[in-house]
């Protein structure tokens, strides 16, 4: 039988065979992520649109708050409202990484009693959770248009730097959350942790601020958060209306491989005895 | 019959380890000893040919679940190694990968998908399925207000909706009504004719009795027994009665059954006999024919109290009738050594025909779980034939007389 053979792969070997699996199963992601919307709607009028308001509302916190302060540090920009947009830039592209990385963390355990009672791909677990996020950012990036379309600002020149943007950020938050979920389901305080990391990493992200107003001597410090790099590519094509630097991406790129490879190799070794502990 | 399915030398064990990080670390090579090992299953090995029926019995503990687990593949075997010829499906648990707020259309959907189902496949036996539940309009509301036999249905409908190489069915079917366990059994029995391997987990004698060909017993994560059914189940009713002797004795009686004989044996039933009007011994009853049941117990050891008691089975161990002398209104007291009882009722042997035994228990107290002194399986057999009454079928026969008949054009 197959599935025992799991622990004897290679990687690349794994990554094939879990990918087939994950194939076979492709109906059972693609029916949990509708399943995931129909009941957030089956007892919540506005059900689905509460993801994006969530978000939204901290958008209009912030720039309420923080526009008097803010607004002068962004002169090459003309339009007024330029940091509500600013800010709208980069929470798109937070809300994303920090609501598959919450979910990673605590994918195993959430559905533990599924993984007891019914053999499938594990793997399919997070492909639900990036599914369902993706979705909801569909929604927030469309919402977000109507916004600006209000706000009188349409970027339109780099939309197509989107997709890699993306790509770069759910790789990170899947990685950095897998990593840290399967380790979760044997050291519970990992997931409480990173809750709070989360917290934190939101505030030394420059959403909210832009990097201009940290001094100079800590933006090497700055820079050496992943996300940092991914949410000025959010904030250069959705504001800046241009295309990103890319030099700021390859660090990202190189932190997620090293997570999405951690993340397969703990996830190999744990394979076996998750289900024990759950 | 060919095998579908081989467990070979299996061993489970639960790794503890002093501290979780001790784990992780041993992953990246890091050399750490789990600080103790719970062994759940130990070597077990047995292969199942296509079409067998096989119940697992064992007290709680034994390993009935984590080999379950391991076979519907959601555990890994430490040791040991399982070759599974076709498809699996399991009920472990009832509307397992069910979501509240779906409909039961819906949970369809979805859970067949959680079984590997594609959305055409589901397409083609969803009308079947629905029909097969038999819960109306309620298949299209919410689960959340579905009765616990209602969510059976509708479980017991996807995992049979397709038939499975192997069907594994755990203890959730006992929340089914009487016509639903009828009807998904004979959905179980047209699978097994078809080819279909059954493994059924149960505390129900009757359910393994009545379904399956073969049981094993699991005690403290070993097989302790493999064999027919009604042996298997005797053994393991010794054996939940004998917590505290641990004698237990099984040999091969005059027409090739096991019998089984547990208890502490301070006292024993020396004789046993039926007998007619006349007092003669019979073997053969005719159908309502009242006989003398006599059993005669001789005391080894001085006993402060002792109940009798006896049930009358079937051929397929299923008990017809049961009583203690309790129900008389008798326990012996303050036995003493090398004492003789005799007990003797009238059976009004209102049965069907067949072949019948009967088993004996002593007991301490009301039931043979506390303080068993004897129990003893196939004590006596015998057959009910119909001599003089009606033509009938069935188990039960029933003195019925005709007062109306009546045909009008």
């Amino acid at each position: 039988m197959q599935r025992h053979k799991l622990c004897t792969l290679s990687l690349g070997g794994l990554m094939l065979h879990l990918l087939k699996a994950v194939w076979a199963y492709r109906y059972f992601i693609v029916s949990s992520i509708k399943t995931e919307f129909r009941s957030r709607f089956a007892r919540s009028k506005l059900g689905g649109l509460w993801m994006v308001l969530h978000p939204l509302a901290l958008v209009l916190i912030y720039a309420l708050i923080l526009s008097q302060i803010m607004t002068a540090k962004l002169p090459s920009v003309a339009s007024q409202y330029a940091y509500p947009i600013y800010i709208l830039a980069g929470m798109v592209g937070w809300t994303l990484f920090s609501e598959i990385m919450s979910r990673s963390v605590t994918v195993f355990i959430d559905n533990g009693n599924l993984l007891k009672k019914m053999a499938f791909p594990k793997l399919a677990l997070p492909l639900i959770v990036v599914g369902g996020s993706f979705v909801n950012f569909i929604m927030l990036f469309v919402v977000m248009f109507v916004v600006f379309a209000l706000l009188g600002h349409l970027p339109y020149h780099s939309l197509h730097w989107m997709p890699l943007l993306v790509l770069l950020t759910i790789g990170l938050a899947v990685g950095i959350g897998l990593f840290f979920g399967v380790l979760n389901v044997f050291m519970r305080d990992v997931g409480q942790v990173l809750t709070v990391i989360l917290q934190f990493w939101f505030w030394l992200t420059p959403i909210v601020y832009m990097p201009s107003i940290i001094p100079e001597k800590y933006h090497g410090l700055l820079m050496l958060n992943p996300m940092t790099g991914v949410v000025l590519g959010y904030q250069n094509v959705l504001l800046y209306d241009k295309a990103p630097d890319l030099t700021v991406l390859v660090y990202p790129s190189v932190v997620m491989l090293v997570f999405l490879l951690l993340a397969l190799f703990v996830f190999k070794k744990a394979n076996g005895e998750m289900t024990d502990v759950l | 019959m060919s095998t579908i399915f081989e467990v070979k030398n299996i061993s489970k064990s639960f790794k503890v380890y002093s501290s979780e990080l001790k784990r992780v670390l041993s992953w990246f090579g890091l050399r750490f000893k789990p600080r103790q090992e719970n062994q759940v299953l130990k070597n077990i090995s047995f292969s199942i040919a296509h079409g067998e029926a096989v119940g697992i019995v064992g007290q709680n503990g034994a390993g009935k679940s984590t080999l379950l687990k391991i076979i519907t593949g959601t555990l890994k075997p430490s040791e040991g190694s399982i070759h599974i010829g076709g498809r699996v499906a399991a009920i472990l648990e009832l509307g397992m990968g069910f979501h509240p707020d779906l409909t039961g259309r819906q949970n369809v959907y979805h859970s067949a998908g959680l079984m590997g189902f594609t959305v055409a496949e589901i397409d083609a036996v969803i009308d079947e399925i629905e029909d097969f539940a038999e819960i109306g309009e309620y298949f299209d509301q919410p689960v959340r207000t579905y009765s616990s036999g209602m969510q059976l249905r509708v479980a017991f409908g996807v995992v049979t909706a397709y038939r499975p190489d192997i069907l594994i069915i755990d203890e959730a079917m006992s929340v089914g009504d009487a016509y639903f366990q009828h009807k998904s059994l004979s959905r179980i029995r047209e699978f097994q004719k078809q080819g279909t391997t059954l493994l059924l987990v149960s505390h129900d004698k009757g359910a393994i009795q009545a379904i399956c060909n073969r049981a094993i017993l699991l005690e403290k994560g070993c097989v302790l027994k493999d064999g027919d059914p009604e042996e298997v189940m005797d053994f393991y009713n010794a054996l939940i009665a004998d917590k505290e002797t641990k004698n237990i004795e099984q040999s091969v009686n005059v027409i090739g059954k096991v019998q089984t004989v547990s208890g502490s044996a301070d006292a024993t039933v020396s004789s046993i006999g039926l007998y007619n009007d006349q007092g003669q011994e019979v073997v053969t009853v005719g159908v309502g024919e009242g006989v003398k049941l006599s059993i005669g117990i001789k005391v080894h050891k001085p006993i402060p109290s002792l109940v009798l008691g006896y049930m009358i089975k079937d051929r397929l161990g299923q008990v017809v009738f049961g009583e203690t002398s309790m129900s008389h209104g008798v326990i012996y007291e303050n036995l003493k050594v090398n004492q003789h009882i005799n007990f003797t009722v009238i059976l009004p042997l209102n049965i069907g025909v067949g072949s019948y035994s009967i088993a004996t228990a002593l007991s301490r107290g009301k039931s043979h779980v506390e303080g068993n002194i004897e129990w003893k399986d196939l004590a006596f057999l015998f057959d009910v034939v119909n001599l003089n009454q009606k033509d009938f079928v069935g188990s039960v026969w029933m003195q019925t007389s005709l007062i109306e008949n009546k045909s009008e054009d």
